[in-house]
């Protein structure tokens, strides 16, 4: 199956968020690939919290995420709002349900 | 190592003429690394530090993913279930440090599944360690014995590079790591202190065939490593290979005197006046050639990671199929 | 290592049949280590393997305990001769494409075994809550959690495959077939079932049979699946008559102690 044959069918990336005790912030802890929320909540359990007990875990697909541009006022181009990473493509929804 | 990727990275091609506003550019970015200042994902960076940077986290992802191979080999021939049970953790761990690390590497600008292809082509590269075979038991102990503890002395320094999601990843490695390395010393210890003959003699001979692979791990020495000096100065590279491979060699020594294991190298001795142990010269024709791909478990290490990934496609397929399904049912309710 | 014989005792062998089929089944699913179809998924079978590997120690330590002759959980992992394990035949089936031995298997069979057997454990656990045999009841109810995770994590599983794509349809269709034979022996009963519900031990296993199948049919349902028609064949693994896959199973596992008698790990 080569890569012109079939579409690149890669499961969307999300952003995991965890607060490790009760009184903490959530606090960012990295990405994972999942198809949809509820395994990213479970394979966010399972990746980032082997060690901790009693936590919260937020996640986010990445695509959702609008960052604030870094650039300095004296950098040479113009800064604009972006997404959070360079990544290229996102998991792009079909026409139809675009709006979400 | 698992920075094997900045030795052995062909010959970049050095940027052309740049613009002015480029050129400033990238005057700044040095200078900021100069003060030990973090850069992430979003900040402006010379387009061959972010290639670099590429390269090597997802190198260092593509090290912990196939170096389950090895180990995952004795699994089901774990001795004892509590051995059973730490193996898996342990596998588990270099898993979940796979993850991390493409996470990381994917703040730059590629997906997992583009550095993944490019590992089953064979355009990527791994650690070479792991393309040497689990032969006995006693493998495992000295993978968790050495290897991890050169994986610990190169990964440490790492945690403070100057592309932060990268140092972040492996802080949060670093972290899981002392376990693995602790592990397999226990492993080892138990068989010497409390086995019988035999497993004395396992244990003797895995380290006779590790020993050399491990020191090689290390990379070229640092005059014949081509891209050091650069990493070197962006940060992403802190301490030269000579350098780490001599602490290990000098923590390794003292730690199978305490084994009671013998290295298999005659010359290694302490020297007084270096305040070093001194060490035989690597064969780095086998390095070469290892890392060329002719290692004795090369292509089976590939092989069994391509199987894995097209064994696994329609099971990624179905799921993303099935989400696409229910998005369509939840948009049209 | 020469084996070593259990005294038989009906208790013990109750127990056996609960800590074998926890123990060969997460033997099965350690195969998958390194050779999952994603890696995050390759995370999540281990922990599996290992709340299963947990459960077999403390029924195995719980069992040795019980039969009194000082042997250790590792003694009667290791060292029973096949017919001494009481697993069901259902666990030891290939779930992984190349398995050594096994060319059959892949991730559909593991999902439809994890559902299967996850929800007769489930369902096992929650009545061993009240048995007689306090230890076996303790063990019952950490248990209980992580099986419930277990059985969510394979439902999860089946209804995505089951509808998903064309493909994994079909592939999870075929391992339901597969793997309904096996199913007759989980509620079969015979004299240790008696013994078990005449001492107040356990269910026995007939007992379970209307809730695991409501259970089951629930879950197949939502994946646009259905169950094979009942089987007349009944698998005999959890009275020691096992498959063909089994010795090679034990062969494996078993090596390094037999190889190294008197060994220290």
């Amino acid at each position: 199956m080569s890569e012109n044959d079939k579409p690149r069918a890669e499961w969307p990336l999300w952003e995991v968020f965890v607060r490790a005790r009760a009184g903490l912030d959530h606090k960012h802890c990295g990405s994972l690939h999942a198809p949809d929320a509820k395994m990213a909540i479970q394979l966010a359990r399972e990746v980032y919290t082997r060690r901790q007990e009693g936590c919260s875990i937020w996640v986010v697909p990445s695509a959702q995420i609008t960052a604030s541009d870094p650039g300095d006022k004296d950098m040479l181009f113009d800064p604009m709002e972006d997404k959070v990473y360079r990544h290229p493509t996102f998991y792009e929804l079909p026409e139809a349900v675009n709006h979400m | 190592m698992y920075t094997q990727a900045m030795d052995l990275a062909p010959k970049d091609e050095r940027k052309a003429v740049r613009t002015a506003g480029e050129a400033e550019l990238e005057r700044r970015f040095e200078a900021r690394i100069d003060e030990g200042d973090y850069v992430e994902a979003k900040d402006w960076m010379p387009e061959h530090y972010r290639r670099t940077l590429v390269r090597q986290i997802s190198q260092h992802a593509h090290s912990e993913v196939v170096g389950m191979l090895p180990e995952g080999n004795w699994v089901t021939r774990a001795p004892t279930l509590k051995r059973k049970c730490i193996l898996l953790a342990k596998i588990q761990d270099e898993g979940g440090h796979g993850l991390y690390l493409y996470a990381a590497a994917e703040t730059l600008g590629v997906s997992r599944d583009g550095l993944i292809d490019a590992l089953h082509a064979g355009k990527a590269k791994y650690s070479s360690i792991f393309n040497y075979p689990t032969l006995n038991w006693a493998d495992i102990g000295v993978i968790g014995w050495l290897v991890d503890g050169a994986a610990i002395m190169n990964q440490i320094p790492l945690t403070r590079c100057s592309y932060a999601p990268y140092a972040r990843a492996m802080i949060r490695i670093c972290r899981e790591e002392s376990f693995h390395q602790r592990q397999g010393f226990d492993a080892l210890n138990v068989m010497m202190r409390e086995g019988t003959e035999a497993q004395r003699a396992m244990v003797q001979d895995a380290v006779n065939r590790w020993w050399w692979p491990c020191l090689m791990m290390f990379g070229p020495p640092d005059k014949d490593s081509t891209h050091s000096e650069q990493s070197m100065r962006w940060g992403i590279k802190r301490i030269g290979n000579d350098e780490l491979r001599q602490k290990f060699v000098d923590a390794t020594a003292q730690q199978a005197r305490v084994l009671g294991v013998t290295l298999p190298d005659p010359l290694l001795k302490w020297n007084e006046e270096r305040g070093h142990h001194d060490f035989g010269p690597i064969d780095w024709a086998e390095f070469w050639r290892v890392v060329g791909g002719n290692g004795p478990c090369n292509r089976e290490r590939l092989d069994a990671r391509v199987k894995a990934w097209e064994d696994g496609a329609w099971v990624r397929e179905a799921a993303l199929a099935h989400a696409r399904k229910q998005a369509l049912k939840g948009a049209a309710a | 290592m020469t084996s070593i014989a259990l005294k038989p005792s009906a208790h013990v062998r109750y127990v056996l049949r609960l800590a074998d089929t926890c123990l060969i089944h997460a033997q099965r699913l350690a195969e998958w280590c390194g050779h999952g179809p994603v890696l995050e998924e390759d995370i999540a079978l281990t922990n599996l393997s290992l709340d299963l590997l947990g459960q077999a120690r403390a029924l195995l330590s719980h069992a040795a305990q019980l039969d009194g002759q000082g042997f250790d959980e590792d003694q009667l992992a290791f060292l029973r001769d096949e017919p001494a394990y009481l697993n069901l035949t259902l666990v030891e089936q290939p779930m992984r494409r190349s398995s050594a031995h096994a060319p059959g298997g892949d991730f559909a069979d593991t999902i439809v075994r994890n559902l299967l057997v996850a929800t007769w454990l489930r369902l096992h656990w929650q009545q061993l809550l009240g048995s007689r045999d306090a230890g076996l009841a303790a063990i019952a109810g950490k248990a209980l959690k992580e099986a419930r995770y277990h059985v969510e994590h394979a439902a999860d599983w089946t209804v995505r495959l089951g509808d998903g794509t064309d493909e994994s349809a079909r592939r999870m269709t075929a391992a339901l077939a597969r793997a309904w034979p096996y199913v007759g022996e989980m509620f079969a009963d015979d004299a240790l079932d008696d013994a078990a519900q005449a001492e107040g031990l356990g269910p026995r296993r007939s007992a379970l049979r209307e809730a695991w199948r409501r259970e089951i049919d629930a879950v197949l349902g939502a994946a646009q699946l259905a169950a094979p028609p009942d089987s007349p064949y009944l698998s005999t693994g959890s009275r020691g008559v096992h498959s063909e896959h089994m010795g090679f199973i034990l062969a494996e596992m078993q090596h390094l102690q037999r190889a190294y008698p008197g060994g220290r790990w």
